[in-house]
């Protein structure tokens, strides 16, 4: 208990810089310490999980131990050490759930403070939330209507109980076991998160949304999130992400996989907040995660957005593969770094079917001591006639310390590929600056409105009740940065 | 009472001197030249008054309703009612115009301890004084000045002068670059604006502007002091006998 006081009179010292620094105070349940075959079997144990699933997380597990950590990203911290690592922490008493009221109250006032509306709020916000306190889902709404529509939007350790079927024909379809170590720790270890599955020819009725948070100390989170979009339907997912305040680096290491089929559409949007550690660089989240998406099927769809204003280190690359002929793969994103952290984001567009285009905006905003990278690859293979992608990178710095950096791959293998990069660099003017100081605008918020300008094309795919958090957030996370 | 004074200012930039000793004194009510030949320092004047960053006051003070200006941020001046009209007005790509006024009228309204005006009362206000201006809604929607005409920015800088209703306005050279048609239109915006508790800065190079907003008193600028003052009839005697005459007379 003496860490959380300690972190707690921390947080109030800070005061409101960091805004969802603070931590709940509810007993754990944690694994050992470290990372061995004992420590996967107890995870896939107090999730009464089939063996199937135990012996993917043994094979994903062996795989690991002979893996190395990739270090081609631009960026530099000290050496992870896997074994002091907590690899399963859950909140004592959030067993099974039967309604609201049986939720452990603090569970709920935390999800308060993050502003979370779980009761009648979210009727009106008309978003149904399947909230990850760490490891454990606590609470799932709305699911009687999504089962009206035939949705099933539910924890992934409880999919894999109730949906085994549908779970082991995709989980893993996307990213492979063996696909990169970050991705094979999460295949071992992955402790829960969200599955979603809509039928054939249905739009999905509401707007799906997981808020995940990082709350134990030492623990790495790692979800593990499926979608399936079956023949012609459609499904928009929110995540958003906060963890509190520690000293300590925090590993994050989460792996969603999309599948869109036959002219399918997924519309998958983040806000991602994680604790970015203080202004001389002490804590933070490592966030390294692999998202990627499937457009298996003709004329699918799978749109990517992200805000990453968070996390120490972030290393992302939320991606598509055009599988189908005709499918649209698009990638939005919106990186700001400030004081000493270090994004390394930007994705893969993998042209394979016929008349597949993709599309990808990166608004790259660097302050502080700050190195912020886009990365990011178009390739169109053999088989890809008129595949067409086109590019646009925009950076923008503040202040003379940050960096940023742009390093596209292009591979283009069929001669009748179109593609396109544009990239930009630019300062805040001193005269924009000026031109709303002398209209009254201060200098934070004057930054905070021409970064916004600046990320509007991103900030525009968001949905409404999204993009107004993640345009305050941008405000936020820019603090300090000028004067 | 004198709403502003300025009193032997002498202000450097990047290190070299442009006002050399300016006085001045403007009253509620009061409609005010400055005319200058290029480098004299008009633009360092207003820049001065609007407390922009790179303009030193090395000498002398400015008095703003009895407090010494400098004092004030940029923005502090602006919510105690200064404004500058500026000669380029600058672009913000992807800041609509409407948000951008929005943010600067709560902003302004919030450091003077008023309560915000919500999204639907600035619409109307802002829709209301724009049409009065001739500025059609569907620039209220552009991004902040991208890709407007040069009437159009200075438009948009009178509309903003109308929406602020400040005390003290400096249009700096507000009639470059402007043809006949746009300059009668900025200078009716003006000119409904005046008000006995109001006065106004008006600097410019040419004494055209000054035919439609007629000014009680002129001052001729050079060399970064007044060198000449009159009524503004003073104007006039500019145009015909051109600068030389009154800077050589400052030399």
């Amino acid at each position: 208990m003496a860490i959380i006081q300690e972190t707690r009179d921390r947080v109030a010292s800070l005061g409101e810089k960091y805004k969802y620094g603070f931590v709940t105070d509810i007993e754990m349940e944690r694994a050992p310490r470290g990372l061995n075959e004992d420590t996967v079997r107890l995870i896939s144990s107090k999730k009464g999980e089939p063996d199937w699933m135990l012996e993917w997380r043994l094979s994903a597990y062996r795989r690991w131990r002979q893996m190395h950590e990739p270090n081609w990203a631009r960026v530099h911290y000290p050496k992870i050490d896997y074994e002091q690592a907590y690899y399963y922490a859950a909140p004592k008493n959030a067993e099974q759930p039967k309604s609201l009221e049986e939720v452990d109250p603090k569970l709920l006032e935390t999800y308060k403070k993050l502003g979370i509306p779980l009761h009648e709020q979210m009727l009106l916000a008309g978003v149904a939330v399947d909230a990850v306190f760490d490891s454990v889902s606590v609470a799932t709404t709305f699911k009687a209507k999504l089962a009206e529509a035939g949705v099933i939007f539910c924890p992934m350790s409880e999919a894999i109980r109730d949906h085994g079927d549908l779970v082991r024909k995709y989980l893993g379809s996307v990213v492979p076991v063996t696909d990169n170590f970050f991705a094979t720790l999460n295949s071992a270890v992955f402790s829960d998160g969200s599955f979603v599955y809509v039928p054939k020819g249905v739009r999905c009725p509401m707007e799906l949304s997981t808020y995940f948070r990082i709350n134990a100390s030492e623990t790495g989170q790692f979800e593990r999130t499926l979608i399936i979009a079956d023949e012609g339907s459609y499904v928009s997912y929110l995540e958003g992400c906060t963890a509190p305040m520690r000293d300590e680096n925090q590993l994050h290491a989460a792996v969603v996989e999309l599948v869109a089929l036959d002219h399918a559409e997924i519309k998958y949007s983040t806000v991602q907040n994680w604790y970015p550690g203080d202004e001389q660089g002490k804590g933070g989240i490592y966030n390294f995660v692999t998202k990627r998406g499937d457009c298996r099927g003709r004329g699918a769809k799978i749109s990517w957005t992200q805000v990453e204003t968070g996390s120490a280190i972030t290393w992302k690359y939320p991606s598509c593969i055009l599988r189908g002929d005709d499918t649209v793969g698009e990638f939005y994103s919106i990186a700001i770094a400030n004081h000493f952290q270090q994004a390394d984001t930007g994705t893969k567009m993998i042209h394979l079917g016929r008349n597949t285009r993709s599309r990808i905006i990166s608004k790259g905003i660097s302050a502080g001591h700050a190195q912020n990278t886009y990365r990011g690859l178009v390739s169109v293979h053999p088989r890809a006639a008129n595949a067409r992608n086109h590019t646009q990178c925009d950076s923008l710095l503040i202040g003379k310390e940050c960096g940023a950096h742009t390093v596209p791959y292009i591979e283009s293998r069929n001669s009748t590929a179109r593609v396109e990069h544009e990239a930009t660099t630019s300062k805040i003017a001193e005269d924009q600056l000026f031109y709303c100081l002398s209209r009254g605008i201060g200098q934070e918020e004057a930054v905070a409105l021409i970064v916004n300008g600046f990320c509007r094309e991103v900030l525009q795919q968001l949905p409404m009740e999204f993009a107004v958090e993640a345009q305050k957030l941008v405000g936020i996370s820019l603090e300090g940065s000028v004067g | 009472m004198s709403l502003l004074e300025i009193e032997n200012l002498h202000v450097a930039s990047q290190g070299k001197e442009i006002l050399k000793g300016l006085s001045l004194v403007i009253r509620e009510g009061e409609v005010h030249a400055i005319m200058g030949p290029n480098g004299s320092g008009k633009s360092t004047l207003s820049y001065t008054l609007a407390g922009r960053q790179g303009y030193e006051i090395t000498a002398g003070r400015i008095l703003y309703r009895g407090e010494d200006l400098a004092l004030f941020a940029p923005e502090e001046r602006s919510a105690k009612g200064i404004f500058l009209a500026l000669q380029y007005p600058v672009e913000i790509p992807g800041v609509t115009t409407m948000n951008f006024l929005k943010a600067a009228l709560n902003a302004q309204r919030r450091a003077r301890g008023e309560t915000e005006f919500d999204a639907l009362s600035i619409l109307r206000l802002v829709r209301e004084t724009a049409s009065g201006l001739n500025i059609p809604e569907e620039m209220l929607r552009r991004a902040l000045n991208v890709g407007f005409s040069g009437g159009e920015k200075k438009r948009l800088e009178i509309l903003q002068m109308a929406l602020f209703k400040p005390s003290l306005t400096i249009l700096d050279e507000t009639d470059s670059g402007l043809d006949i048609d746009a300059l009668k239109l900025v200078a009716d915006g003006v000119n409904a604006l005046r008000a006995p508790d109001r006065a106004m800065l008006v600097i410019t190079h040419y004494q055209r502007l000054l035919d439609y907003i007629v000014p009680h008193r002129v001052h001729v600028l050079a060399n970064g002091r007044i060198v000449a003052e009159g009524g503004s009839e003073l104007a006039h005697e500019l145009e015909a006998k051109g600068y030389a005459g009154f800077v050589k007379d400052a030399a």
